[in-house]
């Protein structure tokens, strides 16, 4: 903004906090009949008045404050949180953040009617000034609300994220005191420390003195899930249960050896029936065929 | 006692004695709870602050623990800091080593509380006395990355 | 400002003695004295009974930092030189977990979940037999 338009800028941005508190009651009442507002509080058209009329009180503030095109504006504050619940709502139906926008952007188009109307028999400059500080005001509203859109579509992300991991990551009882962990897919550091705390938790629970980590589905093992496995090993140690890898394919083995990873401290099988026929035998328990032609009973 | 969300909030706790150390132990587990850290990153957290209030007792000669939560978008977090006016850590590196040891622990101190947390940074030079921070972030599956705003 | 005391949960520790066996219950905040006191206590104890069986447990500790690690890691190392056995029970698992990364993974140290199981181990093997894993069978 140029130094000798300060001025004029100054008495448009008070001029327009004074059109926004004097039309406080109609900018609320138009708002909430609009899609953003409407569809989000169904139930009553009252709350959805007031949500509105926060909404205007924020953009008052702001006004009134001259930092019209400032997203971080301390009057934002109030309403962000409201706009985020809002943003997400409408995300959650499927909405896109380009659709949002276009929602967003009706909210100007209300105000700027209402703001004509007014000024329709003095078209002078100080209106004119006026009306250009409302539409900037109303793309910096159109701005936070984006802003809100896409850090709630982050957090529905990251949570679907959690939720994909703990799906994944299932805890099987084989035996009594025989718990299992069938792993699938990469192993990172989120998903090994999901591992870690579901198959604990699974050890406190069932009493379990054996626990199998069978790595079949995991396509590659790399210095790091060898580390994350030594760490899981470690960790069921601590809580006194033993525990075995099992479903180390050749291809894998070879991997081990050359990458020179020392699994020496893990007990390792080639397979989930190889692993839970050890913690089998070293409870006693003995699993046998019965003789050709004995009877059950 | 209630942390509030405000990072200009900080909580100033002396370093002194034993009992400080667990009064330590004790404020950062009330901070981290109130923040929405799950058990095991509480756990994390805690033992990290334990070690390095001990190096702030055992080798800064008593000192002061800094407790702040912080807030970044949607995510929340946790700063402690730990300052010293002691002797200073003459080799960081080294100071960072497993089993490096001046204290006759296990010296696991530094080198195993980075591992507990986001982030460790040390400030230090000899005679000078040591602040160390260290940040944690409440994790979301996928770690959110902080300064992203 | 808050006083800097009493954090709860800081009594001394208990060694209860079963038969040949010690049972010592962490609970709480363990101050680094209070462990340094107990390190003593409990080997004068082995030296002076007829102990061959010391039971740790750890369910009531909600943190293991390397101090206190180094700790139970001597007490054990004490109790062995003293033909004792030492079995480490009930740990939590945040504070597995945390050990684990930290670095600390107490090898060459019993572990088994509970004290029962504990109890069950040197029933099992009576009279400082060792570590003879043979038959469980439950």
């Amino acid at each position: 903004m140029q130094v000798p338009e300060q001025a004029g800028a100054d008495s448009a941005a008070h001029g327009l906090a004074d059109f926004l508190e004097r039309r406080r009651e109609q900018l609320a009442q138009r708002w909430a009949d609009g899609p953003l507002f409407r569809t989000v509080f169904t139930v009553s058209r009252d709350e959805a008045v007031e949500a509105c009329k926060a909404v205007v009180d924020a953009l008052s503030e702001v006004a009134s404050t001259g930092r019209l095109e400032s997203v971080g504006a301390p009057g934002f504050g109030e309403v962000r949180e409201q706009l985020g619940r809002m943003a997400a709502s409408r995300a959650g139906r499927g909405f896109t953040p380009a659709q949002i926008a276009d929602e967003a952007a009706g909210l100007r188009t209300a105000a700027v009617e209402l703001l004509r109307d007014e000024t329709e028999d003095r078209p002078d400059d100080e209106a004119r000034d006026v009306l250009l500080a409302l539409t900037v005001l109303m793309g910096t509203l159109r701005l936070v609300i984006m802003e809100t859109t896409v850090s709630a579509g982050e957090e529905l992300i990251a949570r679907q994220q959690l939720q994909l991991l703990e799906v994944a990551t299932p805890v099987i009882s084989l035996w009594e005191g025989v718990i299992a962990v069938p792993l699938i897919g990469t192993l990172d550091s989120a998903r090994s420390q999901v591992v870690m705390e579901s198959l604990l938790q699974a050890i406190v629970e069932q009493r379990a003195r054996y626990a199998i980590l069978d790595i079949t589905g995991v396509p590659t093992v790399d210095s790091l899930v060898a580390q994350h496995l030594m760490k899981t090993v470690a960790a069921a140690r601590l809580m006194g249960a033993e525990c075995v890898v099992s479903g180390i394919r050749p291809a894998i083995a070879q991997t081990i050896v050359h990458l020179g990873i020392d699994l020496s401290s893990v007990l390792t099988r080639s397979s989930l029936a190889d692993a839970l026929a050890y913690a089998l035998s070293r409870q006693g328990i003995e699993v046998s065929q019965r003789a050709a032609g004995a009877n059950p009973r | 006692m209630t942390p509030a969300s405000d990072p200009a909030t900080a909580t100033s706790l002396p370093i002194g004695s034993d009992a400080d150390l667990a009064w330590v132990r004790h404020q950062v587990r009330q901070f981290a709870a109130e923040l929405g850290f799950g058990l095991v990153q509480q756990t994390k957290i805690v033992t990290a602050a334990s070690e390095l209030a001990r190096n702030t007792l055992v080798h800064g000669g008593g000192g002061q623990a800094r407790i702040t939560p912080l807030r970044n978008g949607p995510a929340s977090g946790l700063q402690l800091v730990f300052i010293d006016t002691g002797p200073g850590i003459r080799d960081v590196e080294l100071a960072m080593t497993d089993g490096y040891t001046t204290g006759g622990g296990l010296g696991l101190g530094l080198s195993g509380a980075r591992r507990l947390v986001d982030e460790l940074a040390i400030e230090t030079e000899p005679g000078q006395g040591t602040v160390v921070t260290l940040v944690a972030w409440v994790s979301r599956a996928s770690a959110v990355r902080p300064g992203s705003g | 400002m808050t006083a800097p005391l009493p954090v709860p949960g800081t009594p001394a520790v208990p060694v209860l003695a079963l038969g040949n066996i010690l049972l010592v219950t962490l609970q709480g905040d363990l101050h680094d004295g209070m462990a340094e006191q107990l390190q003593q206590d409990i080997t004068e104890r082995i030296a002076h009974s007829a102990a061959d069986g010391l039971v740790i447990d750890v369910s009531g500790v909600d943190i293991v930092d390397s101090f206190l690690g180094r700790v139970i890691a001597e007490i054990a190392a004490s109790a062995r030189l003293m033909a004792a056995r030492t079995v480490l029970c009930g740990m939590r698992p945040a504070v597995a977990i945390t050990l684990v990364e930290l670095g600390l993974t107490l090898p060459g140290l019993e572990t088994v979940l509970d004290a029962a199981r504990a109890l069950e181990l040197f029933a099992q093997a009576p009279s400082g037999a060792g570590p003879d894993r043979s038959e469980g069978g439950t």
